[in-house]
């Protein structure tokens, strides 16, 4: 229990010492121990629940069980090497005078902050609580959206800020109403706990849980991306600083994701029919769709990737609405690689903007030339997100479509054509970014590709093998959600 | 299902709220004028901690009293007093906002109303009508408040939509289930107390940026690039 | 016995009405930091202005001679069905309100008519204006009172007064907007500010003052107080429906008293939130009356939904 306790303090502590210290020379580095504290925290918290099975706090305000735990420890990893990434990064931005002092001290600063609200939705058992680190998740990073204050980020920051705010409004109306379904069968104070929600919930009326799955679905989806609540997020990773572009993309999306999943295991708990599933079916493939066809069209690299993004969570959304053990092994095992591969892709996005000077794609050429390193990353990066074997994607994104077949066999079709479209989308711009001359006045940066580095081999080994702890501790987090186990 | 007679004078009291609370969310709507329109949210504001202190009282719920307390200060004080500043400094005080299709944006509200009474008629098997127009009635004040930000361009009507959408909220919370509980409500309200001060820094970010808060003006970013 | 008490009750309804606006215009006096007249300051008026010789011009019909009593008469008529101390009278038969609004268009339409009769500029102007406002005003007004009437299943007024007090203490949802609609109106009805100003001749933007600016002497005094007599019938009307208690349902001497005091207590409160209102608003623009009146409507709306929806049984 202690580890949940340290796991939520550290950021605390990191808050505060970086909005009290001021900036400093090394606190990109500070930064980075905090996350590394943090990881070792959650490791050992994982190992506790590995050994002893779920863990909930005494007063029941912690919950921490196979599905929660995995994202814990994902998130803390990829908080790290995006901090890792962070610190000559932000040490760049300000070395070229678009950042002052003040400004990554807020950044620091909030970046714990972002942390810390990331591990509250996920240790929470109170959906009350959830709600409130979701809208805060929101709160800290409207700032650093807008970081660089230029009218763009100014504009992008305050479509983030509206559009998640009046989305997560819907949640909390859904949460208002889950909780009046659970008052009705009684104990006021501990009727929001999911826990005692999940026990209680045959017995919650299905009428009104099915309208407050839908108000959830809409709010927590305006934070996923679906479709058609997505459009601050393609603003919102373009126009922030790139590490932050990457622990949204990474962990943001996850999280919302999370709390959507939690919402339907009660749900489906509570009523008969399968209302919760097709409506993120439904969603999910809407949402992949629109944004393969829109990856087309985009000339921001960043925004590309978001996109990307939007596609992918789509895809998640889709598979954890069919339910059933094979989809949801491949919706957990999606969000893994999905959020490793794109953060590391951010990150040499991020250089290679730096590079470039610019995060226009018809500016950025000839990656592999001027740094090789640069090059490859970006290059493997998108041949992984695009869902070429042997990568981790193309596993997951296979046993998707094993499980649409199986279930919805007219569906595959649509999904065939969706990946096909997307992978089509994300090359012909990939391409000559990659390949072609090197561009005058463009010469190489200092680049930390460490991060890149590890994400990718991950991936690839979650590709070519599944490693027996993890297969273990997917298949428990599936058969909690799902009810039985995938292998 | 009884007449209003036979119901209780709480119940009563808390269906005149309900109505009340309804009909500043469309005087709202067909606001232009920004410190109108703010007087206006404050009044709601006010509307809603005596809900809560109604509900507090004859529920004898001691916690209810601190919502309440809490509603007063952030929402009839200090976010009325925040925008109320703002706009003076911006001098802005004058300005009526030409609203376009003011009559549809209406009848668009009122569509909203009867929406939200579509959706959540479900609800009335399980529990009283008056349940129905509690919640109904609080879904639609959110609704409306996602209409005004729709209708008005300028950042500080769309700030007040926002916060008349946690209005919404709330009075769906002290209604239906007579509040949260005690630690979520606080982490609701500190959410929309730095939600407040935000808006705040970031009138001073837009107004810098495109020396207006014509929120029209924020139109640099588009789904695919031209 | 009942009859000669009805009577009684119209006869204080004249009398008190100049009161009631000298407490309006006291109120408001010092309100607005000026020394007050003296409550009485009306009666002394109106006796002023029937001593004096009218002046009636050359151009003028019979009609605008024989105006001024049918206005009067008519709205005296209109307060005989307004039930002011006490509720089981014999008038109460006829005591509907449909046929007070009729009794106030009968009064307006020969008001208009009287304006536009001597054919200055100001007459017909101020009666077009008049015509357009009550257009907009009546539906209004209708409107707010027939949520009342659905509440009660009655349209006479006495017998929905008994039944608001026979209910106790209900908070209608439906009242409220009722309640705002009916003062809304009340107010442009009794030529109020901001729809209009009572306290000047000199305004483009007159209204009543403008259709009876060539009346004078006693001619003038019984429009005055027919205009007065209106204002505490609005009065009357809003207290009595709303906040009917007090009001004499027995008939003994002892209810009287305590129906009269309620009365004026009940009108004397109004009049000081009235000043208030005059005092702290502005005159509003002639063409934003309309806008002033369809929110008054939609509020009368706004009421009758909320009855329907949120009261009505299931």
């Amino acid at each position: 229990m202690i580890a949940v306790y340290l796991v939520l303090l550290i950021p605390l502590v990191g808050i505060l010492y970086f909005a009290l210290s001021g900036h400093r020379e090394d606190s990109g580095k500070i930064n980075v121990r905090f996350n590394g504290i943090t990881l070792l925290a959650t490791i050992w918290l994982a190992i506790n629940v590995l050994n002893q099975g779920t863990i909930i706090s005494t007063d029941k305000v912690f919950l921490i069980d196979p599905f929660n735990v995995y994202l814990i420890v994902l998130t803390a990893f990829v908080g790290f090497t995006t901090s890792i990434f962070s610190s000559p990064y932000m040490a760049h931005e300000k070395a070229i005078g678009k950042l002052s002092d003040g400004r990554l001290k807020l950044y620091h600063s909030m970046f714990q902050g972002f942390m810390l609200a990331m591990y509250l939705v996920l240790t929470t058992n109170n959906m009350g609580i959830m709600w409130v680190a979701m809208e805060g998740a929101t709160l800290a990073t409207v700032l650093l959206v807008s970081l660089y204050r230029t009218p763009e980020s100014i504009e992008a920051a305050w479509k983030y800020f509206i559009l998640c705010g009046v989305g997560i409004a819907q949640a909390l109306f859904g949460t208002i109403l889950l909780y009046y379904a659970a008052v009705q069968i009684g104990d006021g104070e501990n009727a929001l706990l999911w826990s005692v929600l999940y026990e209680n919930a045959d017995q919650l009326n299905p009428e009104i849980l099915n309208i407050a799955f839908v108000f959830l679905l809409i709010g927590y989806g305006t934070k996923i991306g679906l479709v058609p609540l997505h459009n601050w997020l393609p603003d919102a990773h373009s126009e922030g600083p790139t590490p932050m572009s990457a622990v949204l993309s990474g962990l943001l999306l996850n999280d919302a994701l999370y709390a959507v999943v939690r919402s339907k295991m009660l749900v489906d708990r509570a009523t008969d029919s399968n209302m919760a599933g097709y409506l993120m079916m439904g969603f999910g493939l809407l949402s992949f769709l629109v944004a393969a066809i829109l990856l087309h069209r985009q000339k921001d690299i960043k925004r590309l990737f978001s996109y990307s993004s939007i596609e992918h969570m789509g895809l998640m959304t889709f598979a954890f609405g069919i339910g059933g053990p094979l989809a949801t092994f491949a919706a957990l095992l999606h969000m893994t690689v999905h959020s490793l591969t794109k953060s590391a892709i951010f990150v040499t996005v991020g250089y290679a903007a730096q590079l470039a000077g610019t995060q226009r794609i018809d500016q950025i050429r000839g990656l592999i030339k001027t740094q090789p390193k640069i090059g490859w990353g970006l290059l493997i990066g998108t041949i992984s997100i695009a869902g070429f074997p042997p990568f981790g994607v193309f596993t997951s994104e296979f046993l998707m479509l094993l499980a649409t077949m199986h279930s919805y066999p007219w569906l595959a079709p649509l999904l065939l054509l969706g990946i096909g479209i997307a992978f089509a989308g994300l090359f012909r711009h990939i391409q000559p970014m990659v390949y072609g001359d090197k561009p005058e006045g463009q010469n190489p940066i200092k680049a930390n590709l460490w991060p890149v580095t590890i994400h990718l081999a991950l991936v690839l080994w979650l590709g070519l093998a599944i490693p027996g702890f993890l297969a273990h501790w997917f298949s428990q987090a599936t058969l909690f959600i799902s009810g039985s186990t995938p292998l | 299902m009884m007449n209003i007679e036979q119901l209780d004078f709480y119940t009563q009291a808390i269906l005149s709220m309900a109505a009340l609370v309804g009909l500043t969310s469309f005087l709202m709507l067909g606001q232009g004028r920004l410190l109108r329109l703010i007087f206006v949210f404050a009044l709601q504001g006010f509307l809603l901690t005596l809900t809560t202190v109604l509900a507090a009282y004859s529920l004898d719920s001691h916690h209810l009293y601190i919502s309440a307390v809490l509603t007063l200060l952030l929402k009839v004080i200090f976010i009325p007093w925040m925008l109320r500043r703002q706009v003076l400094k911006m001098a802005m005080h004058r300005d009526i906002e030409a609203l376009k299709n003011n009559t549809a944006v209406m009848m668009g509200g009122a569509s909203l109303m009867v929406f939200s009474y579509y959706v959540l008629h479900p609800i009335v098997q399980s529990s009283s009508v008056v349940m129905l127009n509690a919640l109904a009635v609080s879904l639609s004040v959110m609704l409306l408040g996602m209409l005004l930000m729709i209708s008005h361009r300028q950042a500080i009507a769309h700030v007040v939509g926002f916060m008349s959408i946690e209005n919404g909220l709330f009075f769906a919370a002290i209604v239906a289930t007579n509040g949260m509980p005690m630690v979520v409500e606080l982490g609701i309200a500190f959410d929309v107390l730095v939600a407040a001060v935000l808006f705040g820094i970031f009138f001073l970010h837009i107004r810098t940026s495109i020396d207006s808060l014509d929120v029209d003006l924020l139109n640099k970013l588009n789904e695919v690039d031209k | 016995m009942n009859w000669l008490i009805a009577v009684l009750q119209t006869t204080l309804f004249v009398i008190l009405a100049p009161l009631l606006a000298g407490w309006v215009k006291c109120c408001k006096c010092r309100l607005q930091n000026r020394k007050a007249p003296s409550v009485f300051q009306p009666y002394r008026d109106l006796l002023k202005l029937t001593y004096k010789q009218p002046v009636v011009s050359e151009q003028a019909s019979w009609l605008f001679i024989k105006a001024p009593y049918i206005i009067f008469s008519a709205t005296v008529l209109a307060a005989t069905v307004v039930p002011l101390i006490a509720v089981d009278l014999p008038t109460s038969a006829t005591a509907d309100v449909i046929v007070m609004v009729g009794f106030f268009a009968f009064a307006r339409f020969f008001l208009a008519l009287a304006g536009l009769d001597v054919g200055t500029a100001f007459g017909g102007m101020g009666s077009s204006r008049e015509m357009t406002i009550s257009s907009l005003a009546e539906p209004a007004m209708l409107m707010a009172i027939f949520t009342l009437t659905m509440a009660a299943s009655t349209t006479n007024l006495s017998f929905a007064i008994a039944h608001v007090l026979n209910e106790g203490l209900v908070l209608r949802p439906s009242f409220v907007f009722a309640l705002a609609a009916l003062i809304l109106v009340a107010i442009a009805e009794t030529g109020r500010i901001p729809v209009d100003n009572p306290a000047t001749h000199l305004e483009l933007t007159m209204i009543h003052e403008a259709m009876i600016l060539e009346y004078s002497g006693r001619h003038l005094a019984l429009i005055e107080w027919a205009s007065q007599l209106k204002l505490m019938l609005y009065g009357v009307l809003i207290a009595n429906i709303f906040f009917p208690w007090g009001i004499a349902e027995t008939l003994s001497l002892e209810a009287f008293g305590y129906g009269l005091l309620a009365i004026m207590g009940k009108l004397a409160v109004l009049a000081m939130f009235l000043a208030i209102a005059e005092t702290l608003v502005a005159k509003m623009r002639l063409f934003r009356v309309q806008e002033y009146l369809s929110f008054a409507y939609l509020l009368g709306l706004l009421g009758m939904l909320s009855h329907i929806i949120l009261e009505a049984s299931r």
